[in-house]
């Protein structure tokens, strides 16, 4: 059951990007079509499920006062890997991504995890808490991305069902900000009526 | 001539804020207030300077004869916390005036994606310039950075302007804090692509 719930908790309650508002960046500039958003989420959430275990398992045997800088070059090494494989198999995601493939690095909500959750759980339930925010984080982007396409290109996922080519704007960067603008008053809007 | 193209160039047409999106987290955060704004624009100056320099040597005197290139991503991170820790220790010794004012800021340049944003791209990216492109070498790297580095603190400064007047103004319930900061962003970002095609 609490396995569930953490993997489950990323999704609404503790939604990286709507409720926590963490890895601004990414969700930003990753976002101009629902697919993009999705692979970018998609890669964090490798990063985030692999970092969380190996840094769970490690924990113990780091001195605290390098914890940091220790966390961060395990999870450059994770990162250089997503994105070695990336290049690889999925030249074109990786080619339009382009540099915020290596800056997961510096995305807050991997470090935020291993230092407010890895650190202190065990390396499963550590492994469920990176799956969950993953989903989380890949569900908002992919959100964000889907309604960016189909305003901006009249597409969704690829799939024209507009002739014409929608309102380019919302793919150039000031509809990434009004967006996730809008999106968020919404998601304030919907988690404060249920609370009541 | 090239040094002025890619000032105008990363300023105003490619800000690093509000066209290329990093650093966005202290363009939230630390942007309620003019003052607290410069003083985040002019540490992130002075260390993107520094970093910038540091991590071209780094790639083309290390990474690129060792033929370790793939290391770029690990190496640069990690020269990156180890300089601003530096700046921040020797900051406090020589001027202590400086660190008070700039202190509280360094800790939090670590993990703004900028500074890193624009190390990788000087090493990574072709430029071009009057029709002919090519990899920016030492001096033009830093001048791109300091120009972005300015773009970043012009973008926030005028945020904080801005924001510190919402402050004061009746803004509906749901869009109370990050909602209307990133409306008023986006709006910001569509008076800046006025200046796309500039350069």
């Amino acid at each position: 059951m609490s396995k569930i719930k953490l993997i489950t908790k990323g999704l609404v309650k503790d939604n990286p990007t709507f409720a926590l508002v963490l890895g601004m960046c990414p969700t930003l500039g990753t976002t101009t079509s629902a697919l993009n958003g999705m692979g970018m989420g998609v890669a964090t959430m490798c990063v985030l499920v692999l970092s969380n275990m190996v840094i769970s398992a490690v924990a113990r045997f780091i001195p605290d006062k390098v914890r940091i800088p220790s966390y961060i070059v395990i999870i450059s090494a994770f990162v250089t890997i997503i994105q070695l494989l990336m290049q690889v198999f999925l030249p074109s995601l990786y080619e339009t991504l382009g540099l915020f493939i290596p800056l997961i690095v510096v995305n807050c909500i991997v470090l935020g995890r291993a230092e407010a959750f890895a650190n202190k759980n065990s390396v499963i339930d550590s492994a469920c808490d990176g799956l969950g925010i993953g989903l989380g984080f890949t569900l908002s982007l992919t959100v964000i991305g889907l309604v960016r396409e189909v305003l901006g290109s009249g597409s969704a996922f690829n799939w024209h069902f507009l002739g014409g080519d929608g309102m380019l704007i919302f793919v150039l960067a000031p509809g990434a900000f009004l967006v996730l603008g809008y999106l968020m008053v919404l998601f304030k809007k919907l988690t404060a009526k249920k609370e009541e | 001539m090239t040094y002025v193209i890619i000032l105008i160039s990363a300023i105003f047409v490619n800000n690093i804020l509000l066209s290329q999106f990093w650093g966005i987290c202290p363009f939230l955060g630390v942007s309620k207030q003019v003052n607290t704004a410069v003083g985040m624009s002019a540490a992130v100056t002075f260390v993107m300077a520094l970093a910038t320099c540091v991590t071209w040597l780094l790639q083309y005197y290390v990474l690129v004869p060792l033929k370790i290139k793939y290391l770029q991503t690990v190496s640069f991170i990690l020269v990156l916390a180890g300089l601003v820790q530096m700046v921040e220790i020797i900051l406090k010794k020589i001027s202590p005036q400086l660190y008070q004012s700039l202190g509280i800021f360094l800790p939090l340049i670590t993990t703004n994606c900028a500074v890193l944003g624009v190390a990788l791209m000087v090493v990574q990216k072709q430029f071009t310039f009057g029709g002919e492109s090519h990899m920016l070498g030492l001096g033009e790297s830093v001048v791109f950075a300091v120009a972005s580095a300015i773009g970043f603190g012009l973008a926030i400064t005028l945020f904080a302007g801005i924001r510190e007047q919402l402050e004061i103004s009746e803004v509906p319930k749901s869009f109370r804090g990050i909602p209307i900061a990133l409306i008023t962003a986006g709006i910001m970002a569509m008076a800046f692509m006025g200046f796309s095609g500039m350069v």
